[in-house]
């Protein structure tokens, strides 16, 4: 049998079956009615979908779960499931699903009810999508880094400030040098994107008039949609030479381009419009009432934004703040193009340094042994991102939501 | 007090501080707006100027003798039996070519033959091979072919290059800088508008002027169906579900916790996700469009849900209430009104996530998209699948251009850049268009 190999066979016969259920149900649904359509508790339509359903949905199940089952057994080292037994098991369920459905029928039976639990299941399994994704993140990472942890020793890994990966052995692999990169890196672009972000939110929400606004808006968020390769780009190509030229070397700080402080300003670039725009929707959501008390009181503008609307949207712009880190935190395109790849403990900016996700992509590209500690440290190192990233932004979320709460 | 302090008419020196305040304060924030157009325009005119030079190319015309005897020795012009003579074979016919077009316009030279031959892309020998090969009937005459000059040449004629730092270079010579000049005062050597750059696949180290974008385009075009095919559908109707279905209570709050979190884990977590289950634990195939289509449908999904919701959400709850007064059940009055009226938003919001994915470079690194790819994949292939042969992506070949030694890339990789923000700009006119034209405000 050569048909059970090719890739449309399958789909094709499936749809075949559940057409079949589609006609056969409603053709049914129709003679038992007789010309009256009101005797059923169904519209014949209703009990042709039903069969379909029934049909496409078991399948998908079906098939999903059995691959997935011979997934593990092919870890396992076991195969039980050729591709033909596969194939003539779901095919199987599909016929079974459409003359059960064709079988079913009785004038009382509520076709459309049952058609909607149906579609009700498969919204439900679309929604679980989502858990699934964070699980498959969890478990991605925990088990190669369990064994990470049991080659190298989780106390090497969290405290010593050595990075020096040897792949013939005997590899130092202390994430403290990393993650001071990474926390220098962002710190440097928070502090570059926090005032910019909030003075463009303020201008923007408390200042500008609607035309200027029109233009503002969509220019900040432009640098939003600006993939992370190009602010790479741009780093390594026209920020990294330009502050090496004109403000490292004369000032003798080092002669590097790529370096906390070129990685950090373009990443700071990168954050205006996360900063600027969850500020502003926080400044937005301050009751107009506030201000007008203020401005009744003989406060100037500038006064009423400082006392009156920043200190009410402040949860609000918290949250931006810790949301813009976190993005920070885990950014990899930016850093691995203009912060460099040495891993290094140092206060100078102008030296190159490197961070978790640089070392994350260079542990995991090329020749890579999944025995080895010098790769599984990736996975290490990737859950230490997730955790840390994690913790700000459900406390971020929190923040503000709850806030937003407040004044809905 | 003075009398001036109490005035109407006359500022005081407090109304006068605070009134400069609130002009400092206000300065402040246009400053801010400033700083963030100044960055924009200077990023995007870095980009553009680096660029621009890879949409245009530098070919060397010459007539290129074709002797039988070393083509074709059998004299039978079968393609098979050409075959046997390499590249090799074909090497001297277009070194002699461009010697002869120097004499022809008379320039003297103390440059070395194979210096002067150097000049030509070391592509040329392949392409004039094809070409051959592609119509045997030429063997035996000449054929005049426009060649690609190689990558220094063509930076000299592009300004990347100058006698100054050809002198320091050991690719190149003031005095072979000299010889392209003079044959471009002859029309030999021109240069012309380069759409090879966006058909051509990628080219080893030593060739950036052959190299193009052609099968990262193909790659990433693969990967925004499978984003759409698998996204659209599941991210839909688990916004379906969300907003009008679930119940009210702590699991679906986790839900929506959990999917505003997947919006900010970082990408190269999704990378790691790509590799550790999609390609080690389901056996999918390595750097291949499948796997990198999955791993951005993941990552695009938590956009497309929240802006699904969103225009859910701003389907006012009337339309809903007269759906089911009429007698529609619940999940009719979804399907049937509130998701037709919610369409527009929910596809302004679906491109958008595209356009995300099509940006997205680090995660595609982890599942091995770097890797060098020459032959365009097929997008479904027996010993493959559907979207299993080996592709790169536009940021990724971006990415790997950047860690070439040549300059040439440097300027290959500003064009490829220029070439995806062209793309996403279309996509997000496109969502604006979409949204302007259909959106309603209720």
């Amino acid at each position: 049998m050569w048909f059970y190999k090719t890739i449309l066979s399958l789909p094709v016969l499936v749809f075949a079956v559940a057409l079949l259920g589609l006609i056969g149900a409603q053709a049914r649904a129709r003679l038992a009615a007789g010309g009256d359509v009101r005797s059923l508790a169904a519209l014949p339509r209703a009990h042709g979908m039903n069969a379909a359903l029934s049909v496409l949905i078991p399948v998908i199940a079906s098939y999903a779960i059995l691959s997935f089952a011979r997934m593990i057994g092919r870890h396992q080292g076991v195969e039980f499931l050729t591709d033909r037994t596969l194939f003539w098991a779901v095919l199987a369920v599909a016929l079974i699903g459409c003359m059960g459905a064709i079988l079913r029928f009785s004038a009382r039976f509520r076709a459309r009810a049952a058609s909607e639990a149906w579609i009700n299941a498969m919204l439900i399994a679309a929604s679980a999508v989502a858990i699934m994704t964070t699980v498959g993140i969890v478990f991605s990472m925990v088990f190669e880094a369990a064994s990470f942890f049991k080659q190298y020793g989780w106390r090497n890994f969290f405290l010593s400030t050595e990075w020096a990966p040897n792949f013939r052995g005997n590899s130092a692999l202390g994430i403290l040098p990393l993650l001071w990169g990474t926390l220098y890196v962002s710190f440097i672009a928070l502090v570059f994107a926090v005032p910019v972000g909030l003075f463009a939110a303020i201008y923007m929400s408390e200042y500008a008039g609607p035309r200027m606004r029109s233009i503002a808006k969509p220019l900040i968020e432009i640098l939003a949609g600006i993939p992370t390769i190009v602010y790479g780009l741009f780093a390594l190509i026209t920020i990294g030479p330009m502050l090496r030229d004109y403000l490292a070397q004369p000032l003798g700080l080092g002669d590097s381009a790529s370096s906390v402080m070129t990685a950090g300003l373009v990443m700071g670039i990168m954050l205006i419009p996360f900063v600027s725009s969850l500020s502003d929707d926080a400044m937005g959501a301050v009751p107009q009432a506030m201000r007008d008390g203020s401005s009744a009181l003989g406060a100037t503008r500038s006064e009423t934004i400082r006392r009156v609307v920043i200190p009410a949207a402040l949860p609000g712009i918290m949250g931006a703040v810790l949301l813009a880190a976190s993005r920070a935190i885990g950014e990899t395109m930016i850093v691995v193009l203009g912060a460099g790849a040495a891993a290094r403990l140092s206060l100078n900016p102008f030296e190159a340094m490197t961070t978790i996700t640089v070392k994350i992509v260079s542990q995991l590209t090329g020749d890579t042994d999944f025995a080895s500690a010098e790769t599984l440290v990736a996975f290490a190192l990737g859950l230490t991102l997730f955790t840390l990233t994690l913790c700000l932004n459900v406390v971020a979320l929190m923040i503000v939501r709850k806030y937003r709460e407040q004044y809905e | 007090m003075s009398d001036t302090a109490n005035s109407l008419l006359v500022q005081g020196a407090r109304t006068r501080r605070r009134r400069a305040a609130e002009a400092r304060f206000r300065a402040g924030g246009l400053a801010a707006i400033g700083i963030a157009a100044l960055a924009l325009n200077v990023l995007l005119t870095s980009v553009i100027s680096n660029g621009v030079g890879a949409f245009k190319q530098t070919y060397i015309t010459l007539e290129i003798a074709l002797p039988e005897a070393k083509l074709d020795k059998t004299g039978q012009r079968d393609p098979a039996q050409m075959a046997k003579v390499t590249t090799f074979g074909y090497a001297p016919l277009v070194r002699d070519a461009l010697l002869a077009q120097v004499d022809v316009a008379g320039i003297t030279t103390s440059l070395p033959t194979k210096e002067i031959a150097s000049m030509i892309s070391k592509e040329a020998v392949a392409t004039l091979r094809d070409h051959v090969l592609a119509n045997p009937g030429l063997v035996g005459g000449t054929v005049t072919l426009d060649v690609l000059a190689d990558g220094r040449i063509d930076g000299y004629f592009k300004g990347r290059v100058t006698l100054q730092s050809a002198a320091l270079d050991g690719n190149t010579s003031p005095e072979a800088l000299r010889v392209a000049q003079a044959l471009a005062d002859e029309g030999v050597i021109g240069t012309r508008l380069n759409w090879r750059f966006l058909t051509a696949p990628d080219a080893s180290d030593q060739r950036p002027e052959a190299a193009g974008l052609g099968v990262a385009i193909l790659g990433s075009l693969y990967m925004m169906a499978v984003v759409l095919v698998l996204a659209l559908p599941i991210g839909v109707a688990a916004s379906i579900y969300l907003e009008e279905f679930a119940p009210k209570n702590r699991i679906s709050d986790l839900i929506e916790v959990n999917i505003s979190n997947l919006a900010a884990v970082p990408s190269i977590v999704y990378g790691i996700l790509g590799l550790a289950i999609f390609i080690n634990f389901a056996g999918l195939r390595q750097s291949s469009p499948l796997v990198g289509g999955l791993v951005l449908t993941l990552m695009t999904l938590p956009t497309i849900i929240i802006s699904t919701r969103a225009a859910l959400k701003s389907v006012p709850p009337s339309i809903r209430d007269a759906a089911l007064g009429v007698g529609a059940s619940k999940m009719q009055s979804v399907f049937h009104h509130v998701l037709p009226l919610a369409a527009p938003g929910i596809l302004t919001g679906t491109i958008i996530g595209l356009a995300q994915a099509l940006g997205e470079t680090a995660p595609l690194l982890l599942i091995g998209m770097v890797a060098f790819v020459r032959d365009y994949p097929a997008a479904y292939s027996e010993s493959a699948g559907l979207f299993g042969e080996a592709a790169t992506a536009l940021p990724v070949q971006v990415f790997n251009w950047t860690q070439r030694a040549d300059p040439g890339f440097a300027e290959r990789a500003s064009g490829a850049i220029i070439t995806l923000l062209i793309f996403l700009a279309v996509m997000n006119i496109a969502a604006v268009l979409l949204r302007r034209r259909f959106e309603r405000r209720w």
